[in-house]
């Protein structure tokens, strides 16, 4: 009779977790993401830190035309993560017999899409005001608190990685002219690492 | 173990009964379809372990209007919440 009873409260958790959390996060998806991140950084860092005299102290030149092919390659960087990371989780979501556009699904992008939005805007008026240096910072500041604010509502990984986005952005404004680096590592290193982890994981 | 037994509530010793509280306990409303695909249950078979439930008053329900196709919203009472957790209480003192 006890089989019964434990065999009960596995299923009562399983339900659970199954009707009010987005469980299908794939871990591949992780890795696309911060892949695409180093590729995006790779071409920021060619666009922004051209002629440069090595030996000297590193300044970040920002014309016009430089500005709109760094906006360019960060829509390009985000259509290739999201498009990734789509394609990726709506694999899993297949696998697991789950449906991608159901009440869970909306519910965490709703509360990942509000600080992330935020954020998203407060960047572009910045940029629009010439502060580049805090740009990167903030992107992942915003992402870190976006990322906590929906693991609520999906796998519980992804509230320490929300914590570690925060803090190395944080570390990140006080080292302004390394904001890139931290960019990197941050939605490239971390991504990929978190990806592997939970790839790891929840394999089977 | 008399009195554990006593606790256990003879509404959850179905398996689909038992997962339609669980998974209306942690959402504030779920509709039918949604239950459907959750336990991977029949229409017929859904509906009458709903109906149970109704009648001991632990789900209530709210028919809507969603692209003029009927949508209803079932929830769970404070008596059904109440319930299910003594019902949970119940297999965890069991168990012990």
């Amino acid at each position: 009779m006890k089989e019964k009873y434990i065999e009960d409260l596995k299923e009562i958790k399983d339900i659970m977790n199954r009707s009010s959390r987005f469980i299908s996060l794939s871990g591949l998806s992780g890795i696309a993401a911060g892949v695409s991140a180093l590729i995006g950084a790779y071409f920021a860092y060619q666009t922004v830190y051209f002629e440069q005299n090595y030996l000297g102290y590193r300044r970040a030149f920002l014309t016009t035309e430089s500005l709109t092919q760094l906006l360019l390659i960060a829509i390009g960087t985000l259509i290739l993560a999201i498009g990734t990371g789509v394609y990726f989780t709506t694999r899993q979501t297949r696998k697991q017999k789950q449906q991608i556009w159901d009440v869970q699904t909306k519910r965490l992008l709703i509360n990942l899409l509000i600080p992330l939005a935020t954020g998203g805007i407060l960047c572009l008026m910045l940029l629009a005001k010439g502060y580049i240096g805090i740009v990167a910072p903030l992107t992942l500041v915003f992402y870190g608190l976006a990322l906590i604010n929906a693991s609520k509502y999906t796998l519980n990984e992804i509230r320490s990685l929300g914590i570690l986005e925060v803090i190395l952005g944080l570390i990140a404004i006080q080292f302004i002219g390394y904001g890139l680096l931290f960019w990197s590592l941050g939605f490239g290193v971390l991504h990929i690492i978190y990806g592997i982890i939970m790839q790891l994981k929840y394999k089977s | 173990m008399k009195e554990l037994l006593k606790d256990l509530d003879k509404a959850f010793e179905n398996k689909i009964r038992l997962g339609i509280m669980s998974a209306l306990v942690v959402n504030e409303f779920l509709d039918f379809s949604t239950l459907k695909n959750l336990l991977d249950v029949t229409d017929g078979n859904l509906a009458s372990h709903l109906k149970s439930l109704e009648k001991k008053e632990y789900v209530t329900f709210k028919k809507e209007f969603l692209d003029r196709k009927p949508n209803t919203k079932y929830h769970a009472t404070p008596k059904g919440k109440e319930a299910f957790k003594k019902h949970i209480q119940a297999i965890e003192q069991l168990l012990n």
